[in-house]
């Protein structure tokens, strides 16, 4: 595990929305560190609040009806929930980027992508409109797009989708960021495109030793690429570990289950193990552990007691009741 | 994109046709007699049935649509029954000043409704959203005629600050040029006239420019909304941009083809139909030259009038149709 000092530390973070029909813990106490050059995954499904912890890191959450109601995000020492907007928005872009799932709908379809990355540079740089548009070449060169210069001149329509990734990450790029949160950027791509962005990134993330939070449901971009991961369910983090750790040894059911969800090459497998049941709905969560009512493991405490979040190991923390008896130390709450 | 304009161009000789044919039947269908209409109702048989013959009244319709295209092809556009002066000298004396008033009506009302639109979507649900969109409204479903008359009652006959009719002012010099007195204003330096011109313009525009006012703020609001929750705008966000650029530029040229589309049909609408606001104030431009031609049963000049007024909202949809290549550039015309 990794001993320099994080660039970012989320500490107990609580984003809720307020809405007609009740309030959503879509994010319920989420705490990771991230060191630079390391790649973290949060894992989860749908809902599972993965999403909200980034834009809740970039302070992007629309307000209202959401807000951050308790917590701490320390970006190089200082809370990031403490700058004003205008703070906020010198880091956005420059500091910490982000790129997202869907590159068809990610870029603005009407400005060409000469104008999308040179106002990105020129918002945070001090540059001229030229120097900042040899670094936009620059950029697409970087990711791997052929004749970057004469594809500036292009609108997003023109490029396919792999390419249209590239350019975001270039977009992201553009002001060396220390981090980078990536929200399931090969989600919206072909398996074979999928595999050119991760390792693009990888190689990217060598060459320029930036951290990235790589938000995915997919438990194979995380043996791919990540060094860390954080499982969440429902809003909470419920296994949080290194990846190789995660892989042999998961301890949470509800990673088992996702575990066991994934068809394995040379297995002879019938049918896949689903997780039974739907996650709950956030409004009404049920008391205990939420995840209670389809776990395989749960016992008649777990529909009452919420269950602490232990190091059950050196750096893997679980939630789980089934751990707890025997738990070594309680860490918080 | 050249052979695109020119294929329109093309497509407007049978818009062209259908409009005359329409217009020369439906004018015909109007009871009346011209010739009566021009020698008043004490005029005999023997003068009436004179004068329909040397107007060619009494040819078959066919022979009359045709005699009109024939002159038209030649470009003619025939003389008025009434007043014996050549159609296209009335039309060009009139029609920068319908073209005037309508430009003045349209951009007051993009101005206006646009801005509102914009704040309305952005601060959804606040007061001044409810406020604008109460008032557009209230816009939309104005009579024209009514709200023409008050603000005359209001500020001609009550406060008396503004002129109730015409373009410009008896004792007010202009030099033309162009004809638009507010533009010949500007080019001559002459400021005087150019605060006469306006303030002539300022109700009549108001009058004719609330509804269009009214549908652009509110197609503005609604397709704001739409766009402010795309991916794209996070991404802004997300880069640090500053929120008027968000809005004003990545928004606002997302949403602006659905409003471009009302804005080129209002505008259309506006260049030969004011015929109410012209009326109203006594505007001396198309709208009002129709209408009176149509009382007078002064059949050419309706018929050559409606033609012209067809071919500007034919060229008007396709400036239209041009410029969304600019708003959207994925629109291919190929």
């Amino acid at each position: 595990m990794n001993s320099k000092t994080p660039i970012l530390e989320v500490n107990q973070l609580h984003t809720h929305f307020f809405t007609k029909s009740g309030v959503v813990k879509a994010v319920d106490g989420v705490s990771f560190a991230i060191t630079p050059g390391e790649t973290l995954g949060i894992v989860g499904e749908s809902g599972s609040g993965k999403s909200i912890t980034a834009m809740s890191i970039m302070n992007l959450i629309p307000s209202p009806p959401g807000k951050i109601v308790d917590g701490e995000i320390l970006f190089k020492g200082e809370d990031l929930l403490k700058k004003s907007e205008k703070q906020m928005r010198k880091i956005r872009g420059k500091e910490i980027s982000m790129i997202f799932q869907d590159p068809m709908t990610s870029l603005n379809p009407v400005f060409t992508v000469e104008k999308q990355m040179v106002e990105t540079i020129l918002v945070h740089e001090k540059m001229s409109k030229k120097q900042a548009k040899d670094r936009a070449v620059e950029l697409l060169d970087l990711v791997g797009i052929p004749e970057a210069r004469g594809r500036l001149k292009n609108y997003p329509h023109e490029f396919s989708g792999g390419m249209r990734q590239r350019v975001m990450i270039a977009m992201a790029l553009a002001c060396n960021p220390e981090v980078l949160i990536a929200d399931e950027p090969t989600t919206a791509l072909d398996v074979t495109i999928q595999a050119q962005i991760l390792e693009l990134l990888a190689r990217l993330q060598k060459e320029l030793g930036m951290a990235i939070i790589m938000i995915t449901h997919d438990l194979g971009v995380v043996a791919e690429v990540c060094d860390r991961v954080m499982v969440m369910y429902a809003g909470k983090p419920v296994e949080y570990t290194d990846k190789n750790t995660l892989f042999e040894q998961p301890k949470h059911p509800y990673t088992l289950g996702l575990m066991n969800s994934i068809p394995r090459i040379g297995a002879k497998q019938e049918k896949l193990a689903a997780i039974q049941g739907l996650p709950p709905d956030l409004r009404a969560l049920p008391g205990g552990c939420s995840f209670a009512p389809r776990c395989t493991h749960a016992m008649e405490s777990c529909l009452s007691h919420d269950p602490a979040w232990t190091e059950q190991a050196a750096n893997h923390h679980v939630r789980c009741l089934l751990y707890e008896e025997d738990e070594e130390k309680v860490v918080s709450e | 994109m050249l052979k695109y304009i020119l294929r329109r161009l093309v497509m407007l000789i049978p818009v062209l046709l259908g409009v005359s044919i329409l217009t020369f039947s439906l004018i015909h269908l109007i009871p009346g007699d011209p010739a009566r209409s021009m020698l008043g109702e004490k005029s005999t048989e023997s003068q009436l049935e004179q004068l329909r013959e040397e107007l060619g009244l009494n040819d078959p319709y066919v022979v009359q649509y045709g005699r009109f295209v024939g002159k038209i092809l030649q470009g003619d556009l025939g003389e008025s029954v009434k007043s014996q002066e050549e159609i296209s000298i009335e039309i060009a004396s009139r029609l920068p000043a319908t073209v005037e008033l309508t430009v003045f009506a349209m951009i007051l009302a993009m101005v206006v409704g646009i801005l509102a639109g914009v704040i309305a979507a952005v601060k959804q649900y606040s007061w001044f959203d409810n406020l604008s969109m109460s008032g557009a409204l209230f816009g939309v479903s104005l009579p024209i005629f009514w709200l023409g008359l008050m603000m005359i009652w209001l500020f001609s006959v009550k406060l008396n600050i503004l002129p109730a009719s015409g373009r410009i002012s008896n004792d007010i010099e202009l030099h033309t040029i162009t004809n638009f007195y507010l533009l010949d204003s500007l080019l001559t330096g002459n400021w005087a006239a150019f605060k006469d011109v306006f303030s002539h313009l300022l109700m009549p525009g108001i009058a004719l420019g609330t509804i269009p006012m009214a549908i652009i703020a509110r197609m503005t609001r609604s397709s704001m909304l739409e766009v402010m929750k795309q991916d794209y705008i996070r991404t802004a966000s997300a880069k640090g941009l500053a929120r008027h650029l968000i809005v004003f530029q990545h928004a606002l040229k997302n949403a602006f083809l659905p409003v471009l589309t009302v804005i080129g049909l209002q505008f259309g609408l506006l260049l030969g139909g004011a015929v109410l606001t012209e009326t109203i104030f006594s505007w001396p431009g198309i709208g009002r030259y129709v209408y009176l031609a149509v009382m007078g049963r002064d059949y050419p000049v309706v018929q050559s009038s409606i033609l012209i007024i067809a071919v500007i909202f034919v060229l008007v949809n396709l400036i239209t149709d041009v410029l969304y290549k600019y708003f959207d550039p994925r629109i291919s015309y190929d």
